[in-house]
């Protein structure tokens, strides 16, 4: 009877903790997971679900605990024991080479011996079987995020895993993608195989698993089956404590107003084979209004943003802000109109990080502080010049220093961000444009970010916002436009487009 | 006619077996810009040797080890305790730069017995290319085998396909399970013996007597010239044969009376480095070969 | 295992005692080498580094052999803060020399101090010229400046070879590739200490040392420029975000640091030498590396770092002859120093800790 009932049981994860020097990522965790099961394991940002299943794939080793694999004890001391065990895993960053093609890249990480060729075939056959169509010898580079993610699936299935992990799988697919994947998880599942579900999209969660087990700050907070609970009592229970929701204000009161700054046919050529093209941009953004852009990672975001900020340079009515025309300016100048850039990477491209944050503030402020632009005075420019500034943005914007001024690299992801924003506000510009603000930055610091981006679009400031969070777009801004392949949708409201419209813009290959 | 692309030949082979032996260290994210102090090492150990045991196998095999020795003083810095890879291969230079002034002091003066030509039979006595290519000492065949054992390995082996992951993204290859550190020390004692094997070609066969810095900057040629390959190792041997012509150039010069002032000939290696640097630049301004990691730090905590 | 944990907060603790430990442990190599070549080791240790303070003269003469380390490694500080490699200081050094010694031996008999005034710019002007063909071509067409940078160091060789013994040699140096002897105009002349007299080779133009090195303090720490080239060296990306140009930070700092080179090349060639031949730097412009990561690249460290290297140079001369030991050990020491001090900075960034696999 008990040796029937562990037969049932895959894995088993017992008291399970994890120090990363004096830092209690996994705090006891202990996870059953059934044959065949669809298991969602939610939390937030830092909530300890990356360090457990690092340490369940072998990539980290626990301090203490158990790992039971069909009732016997296992330790897993690197990936390739993890794949023995019948363990694969979907990273979220993917693990792929860029260089390499298709086959390269599944054939380095299978512990068989087996020719290109070879593979190459069964790479095909399994993409038939599962719904997973790939062409083998294609190089990575040249694939689609949804492609890539695919290439990470067949290559977890050629090993014929009893478990897969699978790692925000979503949070880089259009919506239609998302639906093939579920597809996908479904008939992995029913054949036996199960699957360890990590996200900390509720709906989602409610959507494909059968269980869900919820960390906060390291712990198992609850365990329990989906159809069990609510999305609101899953998110309360994730952030420990009632969620606030945050209200958009009168939709249209933007629509008499001027036109702050206009795209016209704006075209970028690639800057690398990693890059995308920009073909014929062109929309208009309103004092008032927030503009989302929407669409899937590495479909031209990046190279829109240098664009509008001005790291990029083009013909000069490319961008019209007001009457000017400033598409060949610089972002210095662009900044001096009173337009103000929030970049998707926060470390080393908003911010330096071993700099402090006054050094940091005084990056984009120093413009500011010359006086009546003589050559000699502006060259004597310092940096302490900012630190008034710098306190100010930390005290308004609730930014926690682990102590007074530090480098950018001490604070958290969420602070950080908070301080990027902040210093853009503090900046009172007349344009945001702003570029995926909320990404991997905690639910509390997320909304509390998107509070300020609404409330300067109230105070009649324009506001371009790039997310690849429809979610966020949803939620913040007025008309929507999505990026794809390096093209731009006509903008559309908000409430006359749906997610499946989107998905459609964002071009399912 | 024949003589002169047989120097031709011969003259590119110890930038060519740096080249191909840094290619592969490359091609892992290592940049070991030691490559003219490792071949240095090469050439002193070979030339010893020779005088020693008298007989020149001896010195290709003395070559390739002092190059793997000297190439892992490198990895340990660079690889081990992370540190910069340009200062530190720069600082591998002046150390063995002076290192083999040191230990050949006693070698000046003195010659060593050159690689014997090995014919080919039947090959060697086709017309025309039968002398230049297959009447040849065994480094000019191993040099070339090397082209192709490398071109072969890295398409179709699947440690060649490792070395190129994680030269190409070392966190990706870290969480499949590869060890990175491990990876790049193979490969960068793999261009330790190969610059160590092209360093000895010069005494061996170019030049038998020891000079100070004897290489004359054949190493940072051969770096300029992986570059100017792509990280192809087919170009490279292209790459290679040019700058033996160009090097080959003063000496017909002399021969033939060109009133050109020698220092202006001699130049010539150093000025078609920096043209061909300008000009692959031109070509492939936004089509980078090189490795993604190149250079940059594994930390590789687990 | 060896293990790195990026530390919190970098020591400063570890900042000014890595350089320390890092001599420490050269000197310890460099005895066993001494040992392993029968040299007796304490005796080899006292002529290099002790031996060139035992005479009011020798102490001087460190500072002449110091004072182009330390300008060439003033230069230097702009570049490797802006993470650009110029490694051809040296062909810089030559270029710089050729071209003010060719413009001094235009003006013969010239007697006023505006000659060696203008040679100065010139000097500086060769130099920068030279350190612009990598500028030109990296800004231009994002080629690696390591490589021009040294390539162009062997063509300045062969260049300054051909110019000495070609166009410029004297027809009365007996057939010895020389130029003819500089004007007095364009000659530095030694010291006269008041009291003392002359001291060694002590000339006027290691007091350029004293402007320069507070002059780049300020610039690097006080002025936007300074903070320019910071932010470009610690991070391109997010320089151009704050919308410094990254093609002017790269021109320029190579400009600067060639000229400098160049400027001296004019010093030491003005008060050494007075004349042009084919060798006129001793590989000052790689040893200058070393004395700008000796030196942190904050130019008062250079400058102790400049004095340091210094020592051990003209240490070297006096044990190759009381001793015999050949002088391209301090090559080795050189080689080993640089390795210690890169290391040292890993140890300042990680800590490192050795952890057993189970």
């Amino acid at each position: 009877m008990t040796n029937n009932l562990n037969a049932m049981k895959f894995i088993e994860v017992k008291n399970l903790s994890k120090t990363f020097d004096q830092f209690l990522a996994n705090d006891s965790i202990s996870l059953t997971i059934k044959n065949g099961e669809i298991h969602a394991l939610l939390g937030e940002n830092g909530a300890g679900k990356s360090t457990l299943v690092k340490c369940l794939y072998g990539v980290v080793k626990p301090t203490d605990g158990q790992i039971l694999i069909n009732g016997n004890h296992v330790t897993i001391n690197n990936p390739r024991e993890a794949r023995s065990c019948g363990i694969g895993m979907v990273f979220q960053h993917f693990s792929l080479f860029p260089a390499l093609t298709v086959s390269e890249n599944i054939l380095i990480s299978l512990d068989e011996k087996i020719t290109k060729k070879h593979l190459e075939d069964k790479i095909s056959i399994i993409g038939k079987q599962w719904g997973l169509p790939i062409e083998p010898t294609k190089k990575v580079l040249d694939l689609s995020v949804g492609e890539q993610q695919r290439v990470e699936i067949i290559r977890c299935l050629l090993q014929n895993p009893k478990l897969l992990i699978m790692d925000e799988p979503t949070s880089v697919l259009s919506p239609q993608e998302i639906n093939q994947l579920f597809k996908v998880l479904r008939k992995l599942a029913n054949s036996g195989c199960s699957i360890l579900y990590i996200s900390h999209k509720l709906n989602e969660i409610k959507q494909i698993a059968s269980k869900v087990t919820i960390l906060r700050s390291g712990k198992v907070i609850s365990s329990t089956s989906t159809s069990k609970i609510s999305t609101t009592s899953m998110a309360e229970k994730m952030i420990g404590k009632k969620v606030k929701k945050i209200t958009k204000f009168s939709k249209n009161s933007f629509l008499n107003s001027l036109t702050a700054i206009s795209i016209n046919n704006l075209n970028r050529k690639k800057i690398s084979q990693f890059g995308t093209e920009l073909k014929n941009i062109s929309f208009n953004v309103k004092y008032g209004e927030i503009l989302g852009i929407a669409g899937v990672a590495g479909n031209g975001q990046v190279e829109l943003m240098n664009a509008l900020s001005g790291e990029t340079l083009g013909d000069p009515d490319e961008i019209i802000f007001e009457d000017k025309k400033i598409g060949n300016t610089n972002i210095k100048f662009r900044r001096s109109l009173g337009l103000e850039f929030v970049p998707e990477e926060r470390n080393g491209h908003a911010t330096v990080p071993d700099i402090t944050l006054t050094e940091n503030t005084f990056l984009t402020f120093y413009n500011t502080y010359s006086k009546n632009n003589n050559f000699l005075d502006d060259i004597l420019l310092s940096s302490n010049m900012s630190s008034n500034d710098s306190i100010s943005i930390i005290n308004d914007n609730d930014v926690r220093c682990p102590y007074s001024n530090p480098l950018a690299d001490q604070l958290s992801g969420g602070n950080l961000q908070k301080f990027i924003v902040g210093r853009s506000l503090k900046a009172n510009p007349k344009v945001l444009i702003i570029s995926q603000p909320t990404w991997g930055v905690d639910i509390g610091a997320a909304s509390e970010i998107r509070s300020k981006l609404l409330l300067l679009a109230k105070s009649g400031k324009a506001i371009i916002l790039i997310s690849q969070d429809l979610d966020e777009i949803y939620e913040i801004s007025n008309n929507i436009c999505v990026i794809n392949n390096g093209s731009l949708s006509k903008p559309k409201i908000t409430s006359k487009i749906s997610a499946k419209d989107i998905g459609i813009l964002m071009g399912i290959n | 006619m024949e003589n002169l692309l047989i120097t031709i030949l011969l003259t590119s082979i110890p930038i060519l077996l740096a080249g191909l032996g840094e290619l592969v260290t490359e091609k892992s994210g290592v940049l070991n810009l030691g490559v003219e102090g490792m071949m240095l090492c090469g050439a002193v150990a070979a030339l010893g040797s020779v005088l020693i045991f008298g007989n020149p196998y001896i010195g290709i095999l003395f070559g390739a080890i002092a190059g793997i020795l000297i190439s892992t003083v490198f990895s340990f810095f660079t690889i081990t305790l992370m540190t910069n890879q340009v200062a530190t291969g720069l600082g591998l230079t002046i150390f063995a730069t002076a290192l083999t002034g040191l230990i050949g002091e006693p070698f000046v003066g003195k010659t060593a017995a050159s690689l014997p030509k090995l014919e080919i039979i039947f090959l060697s006595d086709i017309p025309y290319i039968g002398k230049i290519l297959f009447s040849n000492d065994i480094l000019v065949y191993f040099a070339i085998f090397l082209i192709f054992f490398i071109h072969f390995g890295f398409q179709n082996t699947k440690i060649g396909i490792i070395i190129r992951a994680v030269g190409d993204n070392h966190d990706s290859a870290h969480s499949i399970g590869y060890s990175v550190k491990l990876v790049r020390w193979i490969s960068t004692s793999f261009g330790g013996m190969c610059a160590g094997m092209g360093g000895a070609y010069i005494p061996l066969a170019l030049t038998p007597h020891w000079s100070e810095g004897m290489t004359a900057g054949k190493g940072w040629i051969a770096l300029a010239l992986v570059v100017f390959a792509s990280w192809m190792p087919i170009r490279l041997l292209i790459g290679a044969l040019i700058f033996g012509g160009i090097t080959i150039l003063q000496f017909v010069a002399q021969a033939r009376g060109w009133d050109v002032p020698s220092q202006f000939l001699n130049m010539l290696p150093y000025l078609a480095t920096i043209l061909a640097l300008a000009l692959i630049s031109l070509k492939l301004r936004h089509n980078n070969y090189a490795p993604a990691c190149l250079g940059k730090h594994f930390l590789g905590n687990k | 295992m060896i293990e790195f944990t990026p530390r919190k907060i970098q020591s400063s603790f570890w900042a000014i005692l890595s350089p320390i430990i890092s001599i420490g442990m050269t000197i310890f190599i460099g005895s066993l080498i001494f040992k392993m070549l029968s040299y007796p080791v304490m005796e080899s240790l006292y002529q290099v580094f002790v031996s060139p303070f035992s005479r009011p003269d020798r102490i001087a003469d460190i500072f002449v052999k110091a004072c182009p380390l330390i300008i060439i490694g003033l230069g230097l500080i702009f570049c490797f803060k802006a993470n650009i490699w110029n490694i051809g200081a040296e062909g810089q050094f030559i270029l710089g020399t050729l071209c003010a010694g060719s413009f001094a031996l235009l003006f013969p008999e010239t007697k006023t101090y505006m000659l060696l005034f203008s040679m100065f710019i010139i000097g500086f002007i060769g130099g920068a010229i030279w350190a612009s063909i990598p500028a030109i071509l990296k800004v231009r067409l994002n080629v690696n400046e390591i490589l021009v940078s040294l390539m162009l160091v062997y063509v300045a060789m062969l260049f300054i070879d051909f110019i000495v013994r070609g166009p410029l040699r004297d027809p009365m140096s007996f057939g010895f590739p020389l130029s003819k002897v500089y004007p007095d105009g364009a000659i530095i002349s030694k010291v006269d200490f008041p009291f003392i007299g002359f001291l060694g080779q002590f000339h006027y133009g290691i007091f350029i040392i004293l402007i320069l090195c507070p002059l780049i303090w300020l610039f690097i720490n006080k002025t936007l420029p300074g903070f320019q080239i910071k932010i470009f060296g610690s991070s391109t990306r997010a320089s151009e975000f704050a919308g410094f140009n990254k093609n002017k930070i790269t021109f320029y700092v190579l400009l600067v640091s060639g000229g400098l080179s160049g400027v001296a090349g004019v010093i030491e060639v003005s008060a050494n030498m007075g004349r042009l031949q084919p060798e006129v730097s001793f590989g000052y412009g790689f040893t200058a590396i070393i004395v700008a990561f000796l030196g942190r690249l904050n130019p008062y460290g250079v400058v102790i770092a400049g004095i340091i290297i210094a020592t051990a140079k003209l240490g070297a001369d006096n044990a190759q002859m009381v001793l015999g030991i050949p002088k391209v050990v301090t090559g080795i020491f050189e080689g080993m120093l640089l390795f210690f001090l890169l290391a040292g900075e890993t140890i300042q960034k990680y800590k490192i800790s050795i952890r057993k696999d189970n």
